[in-house]
């Protein structure tokens, strides 16, 4: 958590955040991913676990998901592949996945792993707020991982306040009411949206997350925001790669713009 | 619909004893939540309640006759009444929820509806309806299911519906559930999803519930008519999500005088690999919006169902039957693909009629458990079986 905390510390560097599914595309690639984001420039990364049933993304990582599932990925076998390589990892790391694949392995045991793997915080859509605030929080805490929590074009006022309260690290603000995937540009009505959120003085810092691809739509984005999260966008660099390590670093130096 | 409370009822928090919950992106929270805190005000209301009454009674037909099938009674040897939903409008059950769940939608302000099928039978009531009051209509349905349900497929194109295939998984409901959750989330405010069980998130579980609950209101009174009592010994079910089973048993979920016997699809067999009996196979999980029993690996990636009945063909069940099945309020059985299409064509020789292979499921039954020939068991006959004749020709065997 405290690497999440301090990736914050200087808020006039907009971060970069990327997501892959774990196991993809082939089921050793994790580590190797992980180390190639790192050295292209990324700020943090998002490691998916993948689930058969992802209701909340679009095609892209739907597939990704089940050639994952197909190579053999399971939650104990990522937890292994992040503790692999965790020495060498200096930026954060985040866990993302559904919740039935972490309830089955036991949450105790999963954040107690978590913990040990080095990983920083967990994203976790389908986890209600009021189930993390009865159930988890505590629990979280203990092992030092931050909840990061969702928030869309939709979400009242109210609620973005409670989520902040409850947040101890960055809100995921997603840029539309959707499921993920790679769009072109970014709408008037998304960027008030933006502003919506940035003009309410939380106190975490904001990442904007859903239809981020490259060096334009992250530099609009982080206008409003601290950094951008992209996903779909790097799986179909994955897909089309036939240099992982290379073209990994190629892709995150073009969005970041160095 | 609405003055009943059972134990068995949800609790303020969506929760059935250990089952149920709300458990879905923040995507979609706003809609859910919108309906969790308007729709029993809506159902209370004196005026919804009259328009739901009398569309049921004018347009689907109801009540559904409680009949009496005195061959059937004779072959296993004990009182069988059939509640004949298949005699509903479109032909099985389902119209009881989605003529519910359109006047919500209404209410609610909304003007396009999405739904999930399986069968079929939900797709063509929710087209159905949506028909009926001038709503555009967009049903998922998995591309095995389109080939396996093709008239259903055509009644609600006819209807005016849009009928969109899931391609992924094993092409069947819950992969047209999922298809149809995404597609909400990208249309969050102008779209109500119509769920055709007792499934998802709160409230959809206890909202479908409520409206299917009028199978069992009727029962009351027409029990009384035929046997001088309001209530049965036995009902039977089969279970898919749950929602037929549900309706049934409503009124009786707290009279312990009545064995609830639930009829799940074992498929190829138990332990074949091709099976959907959830509470044999299934664990504790979370799918759709809910916290359920659910087939699943040690990993926790759902197991693809397998079912001759494409309405029974779901991984998991209900969050209301997880807690039936945990306090042991109903038992769970199950019959293959074989003692289901035998119990299809025992009942349309001996009775003339052809009942869906989801009803065939709760048919079979009967052929395995012992009843004393006094007693008197309503076996819900959620739907018809023109929708199967394909399935049927197929399989052969008559
Ligand atoms: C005739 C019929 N019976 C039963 C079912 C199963 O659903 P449920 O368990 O929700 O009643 C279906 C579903 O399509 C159906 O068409």
């Amino acid at each position: 958590m405290n690497k999440l905390l301090n990736a914050f510390e200087d808020r006039s560097e907009k971060l970069l955040s990327i997501y892959f599914s774990a196991g993809y595309p082939e089921l050793d690639d994790t580590g190797k991913i992980m180390m190639a984001l790192q050295a292209g420039g990324a700020d943090m990364i998002e490691v998916g676990i993948p689930f058969s049933d992802p209701v909340a993304d679009g095609p892209t990582i739907q597939n990704s998901n089940k050639i994952a599932l197909d190579n053999g990925i399971t939650l104990k076998k990522i937890l292994a592949q992040v503790a692999e390589v965790q020495k060498k990892i200096r930026i954060p790391v985040i866990l993302m996945g559904y919740l039935n694949p972490i309830y089955q392995y036991g949450m105790e045991k999963f954040c107690l792993y978590c913990q040990k793997a080095g990983v920083s915080g967990l994203i976790i859509p389908d986890l209600p707020v009021q189930e993390y605030k009865n159930e988890y929080e505590s629990l979280f805490q203990k092992h030092h991982l931050a909840n990061i929590f969702l928030i869309t074009p939709q979400t009242s006022e109210a609620r973005i306040r409670e989520i902040d309260r409850l947040s101890n690290s960055f809100i995921y603000m997603v840029s539309s009411a959707s499921t993920t995937g790679a769009r072109k540009g970014l709408s008037t009505d998304q960027i008030d949206y933006f502003k919506r959120v940035g003009g309410m003085n939380l106190k975490s810092p904001l990442m904007i997350g859903f239809g981020i691809s490259d060096h334009q739509s992250f530099t609009l984005a982080t206008k409003y925001a601290d950094g951008a999260i992209i996903g779909s966008a790097f799986i179909n660099v994955l897909k089309n790669s036939d240099n992982l390590e290379e073209n990994i670093v190629a892709y995150v130096r073009s969005v970041k713009g160095n | 619909m609405i003055d009943q409370n059972t134990d068995y009822n949800v609790a303020p928090n969506g929760f059935y004893g250990h089952f149920g919950g709300s458990y879905i992106p923040e995507m979609l929270y706003p809609n859910v939540e919108e309906l969790r805190q308007n729709y029993m005000e809506i159902l209370s209301d004196k005026s919804f309640q009259d328009s739901f009454y009398k569309l049921l009674k004018d347009y689907v037909g109801r009540p559904t006759p409680l009949y009496l099938a005195e061959r059937l009674s004779e072959r296993i040897g004990a009182k069988i009444y059939l509640k004949r939903e298949d005699l509903s409008h479109t032909g099985a059950h389902k119209i009881n929820n989605t003529i519910g769940q359109i006047l919500l939608a209404r209410r609610l302000g909304k003007t396009r509806i999405i739904a999930e099928t399986g069968a079929g039978q939900h797709g063509v009531a929710t087209a159905t309806v949506c028909a009926l009051m001038g709503m555009e209509c967009t049903v998922y349905m998995g591309s095995l299911d389109i080939s396996r349900q093709r008239p259903n497929v055509e009644r609600m194109k006819i209807l005016g519906a849009e009928v969109r295939a899931a391609e992924s998984g094993n092409k069947t409901l819950k992969d047209a559930t999922n298809e149809a959750m995404r597609h909400w989330i990208n249309n969050p405010v102008d779209t109500h999803y119509i769920i055709g069980s007792v499934v998802g998130p709160h409230p959809y579980p206890d909202m479908v519930a409520r409206f299917q609950s009028v199978i069992s209101e009727e029962m009351k009174w027409q029990l009384m008519e035929s046997e001088d009592r309001d209530y049965p010994d036995t009902i039977v079910a089969c279970l898919g999500g749950g929602s037929n089973a549900a309706g049934a048993f409503y009124h009786y979920f707290d009279d312990a005088r009545v064995k609830l016997i639930t009829v799940e699809a074992s498929g190829k067999g138990v332990d074949s690999g091709y099976s959907a009996a959830t509470t044999a196979l299934g664990k504790p999980g979370i799918l759709h919006g809910s916290k359920t029993l659910l087939m699943q690996t040690d990993d926790g990636q759902v197991v693809e169902p397998y079912s001759i009945s494409a309405g029974l063909d779901y991984p998991g069940i209900g969050p209301l039957h997880a807690h039936l099945h945990e306090s042991g309020r109903a038992s769970f059985h199950n019959v293959t693909d074989n003692e289901a299409m035998q119990a299809c064509i025992t009942l349309s020789r001996l009775e003339g009629i052809i009942p869906a292979i989801e009803s065939a499921h709760a048919l079979a039954i009967l052929e395995k458990l012992e009843f004393s020939k006094e007693e008197v068991v309503v076996v819900n006959l959620s739907g018809r079986g023109d929708k199967d004749l394909e399935t049927i020709i197929n399989w052969g065997g008559y």
